[in-house]
């Protein structure tokens, strides 16, 4: 966490959290895939930066390296090999990590409080010393990102390098990347940027170039510049239109308030109906009952009657009880 | 104690005893879930030693209630059953609620409310348990993909909901019908108790004991 007073939204958290200094420009990341050579100079300068040392990893006939995210790997370079129609190949290289949501689903679903922060400039940021290893920010992401580590049993992904732009400091990444293809301003600059640059692509020949800034998560602080906007699953599965889930949606909506409010209304009730009501007596024990069992073996009337009277068991026992004593002292036709 | 001349025996004592380690493990369970199910339960965390404990500790007493619970429900599925008067106490659910007791049917072992307990419970603890495991890391999420965990996430939501309903429901009933909680603390009930509120249970009781007898 590197500023506690601009936060605009803090996970699990019903209060407003501290934003006072929020009068802070949005930033934003551009990846211009269609500029990336797939060098990987960004992950080494995450490692550097983050002081991440991954497990070496292993080749398994592609060029991805690690093979996926990692909680120590917190961007990793995608390859696809796409083939079109007309039997062209593409080699399609994208830079995957978190996007930084407007709206993260990742901070919905989390249940520790601040343990997932939103920053005002729109960085998303985990602070995982409140982490508890539940998993919710996996099921929440719409991207896949959030990793839990095997070593702590925390949840951990790309800061966007909150510490560096912090103080007035680019990405690691975007410092280290030779082409230029990772930049990083305002928001408001990096979409301009972004247009520029899909004009260009437009101009060559790439009809369907576009910016993948996603609405449905409110647009995102990390932003591609894709020459096939129109299919950015070809990406290795980028999702074409992401949100948060609407089975996310339900678990962590309006559902909670609703159920927790039944739970303390139900329990509430029961209150209410025992000091109205009241309580459903213990039965006085009919004189027979205290006679030994040897003795109640003649007290033939008992089912006989019992059964055939739905009321024979009365609220209070003695009533309903076919002694002979107890029918002398309560002759029929009496007070039933 | 053992049935008397005025007690009938309604639990054993390995009825209490697992009945009474199930109360405790649902207690710290229903603590510990609904921590993580809103904001305004969080502090819940620490009555299994901290955020973290809890999370941890959680499905692990989750499966030591499955097994319990689970023992103890097929030894009583068949009184569970609906039959002889159950409908018509439901019909007369005002006088039960009204305690009008002399109004009511007579019923077996239990009455239609406390079979739908069971059958809420039945039910809901299944739930709990399949989507617990689906959503459990470090150990089994990982073997099922986002998707599912997420409707697993819900399921698991909303079925803690049903149980932790049922039981406060469950609770309630034991307070409001006097002598019941002694069933379950000391094993037995008074014979006006078993009259009164299980007729029919309490003939069949005492039919056994008189053919015993001869
Ligand atoms: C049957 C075995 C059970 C398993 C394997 C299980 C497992 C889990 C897991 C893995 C979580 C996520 C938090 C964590 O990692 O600790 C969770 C959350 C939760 N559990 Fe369970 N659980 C079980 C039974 C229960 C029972 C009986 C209750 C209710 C009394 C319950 C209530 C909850 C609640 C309310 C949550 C929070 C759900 C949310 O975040 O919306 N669980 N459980
Ligand atoms: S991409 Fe995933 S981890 Fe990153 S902010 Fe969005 S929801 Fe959170």
């Amino acid at each position: 966490m590197n500023n506690s007073q601009n936060i605009i939204a803090r996970s699990a958290t019903t209060t407003p959290p501290p934003q006072v200094r929020n009068d802070v420009e949005e930033v934003a990341k551009l990846i211009d895939v269609s500029k990336c050579i797939g060098c990987k100079a960004c992950q080494v300068a995450c490692m550097e930066w983050n002081d991440l040392r991954d497990d070496v990893g292993d080749c398994h006939g592609t060029y991805d390296n690690p093979r996926d995210l990692t909680a120590e790997s917190w961007t990793v370079m995608r390859f696809t090999e796409y083939e079109s129609s007309d039997g062209d190949l593409e080699w399609l290289i994208r830079k995957d990590g978190c996007m930084h949501c407007a709206e993260p689903g990742c901070l919905t679903a989390c249940p520790a409080p601040g343990a997932i922060v939103q920053y005002a400039n729109g960085i998303v940021d985990f602070d995982s010393n409140h982490c508890i290893g539940c998993g919710y920010c996996i099921t929440g992401c719409p991207f896949d990102i959030p990793r839990i580590s095997p070593k702590d049993n925390k949840s951990y992904k790309c800061t966007l390098c909150s510490d560096r732009v912090n103080a007035g400091m680019e990405p690691a990444c975007v410092k280290t990347c030779p082409t230029n293809c990772i930049e990083f301003g305002s928001k408001k600059d990096m979409l301009a940027r972004a247009e520029k640059r899909v004009g260009d692509l437009k101009a060559r020949g790439f009809r369907d170039a576009g910016i993948y800034d996603p609405a449905g998560v409110g647009g995102t602080h990390v932003m591609y510049v894709l020459h096939h906007a129109d299919d950015p699953n070809r990406y290795a599965g980028l999702p074409k239109d992401p949100r948060i889930s609407p089975l996310v949606g339900a678990w962590k909506g309006i559902t909670k308030p609703i159920m927790s409010a039944i739970i303390g209304i139900t329990a509430f009730a029961g209150v209410i109906h025992y000091v109205t009501k009241g309580p459903k007596e213990e039965p006085e024990e009919a004189p027979d009952d205290a006679t030994p069992p040897a003795n109640r073996g003649g007290d033939a009337g008992h089912d006989a009657s019992s059964g055939a009277d739905p009321h024979s068991l009365g609220y209070d026992a003695t009533r309903s009880s076919r002694s002979s004593s107890d029918a002398q002292r309560h002759p029929p036709g009496g007070d039933r | 104690m053992k049935t008397s001349h005025n007690r009938l025996q309604r639990y054993s004592p390995l009825d209490r005893a697992n009945h009474w380690t199930m109360a405790m493990a649902f207690l710290l369970l229903a603590l510990s879930g609904l921590a993580f199910f809103h904001p305004a339960f969080f502090f819940l965390t620490h009555t299994l030693g901290g955020p973290v404990w809890a999370r941890i500790l959680h499905p692990f007493i989750g499966v030591v209630l499955v097994l319990l619970f689970y023992a103890m429900a097929v030894r009583h599925v068949r009184n569970n059953l609906l039959g002889g008067n159950d409908v018509q106490w439901m019909r007369q659910i005002g006088d039960v609620l009204n305690n009008r007791d002399d109004k009511l049917p007579e019923i077996g072992k239990y009455n239609p409310g406390q079979k739908l307990v069971y059958w809420a419970l039945v039910v809901s603890i299944a739930v709990l348990l399949i989507s617990g495991v689906i959503m459990w890391r470090p150990w089994f999420a990982g073997y099922f993909p986002i998707p599912l965990i997420r409707f697993a996430s819900l399921l698991h939501a909303l079925s803690a909901f049903v149980a932790i309903v049922t039981i406060v429901v469950h609770i309630y009933a034991a307070l409001w019908v006097k002598g019941s909680v002694r069933a379950m603390t000391r094993g037995w009930v008074t014979r006006a108790w078993a009259r009164h509120h299980h007729g029919l249970w309490a003939r069949e009781k005492e039919e056994n004991e008189r053919r015993e007898r001869h």
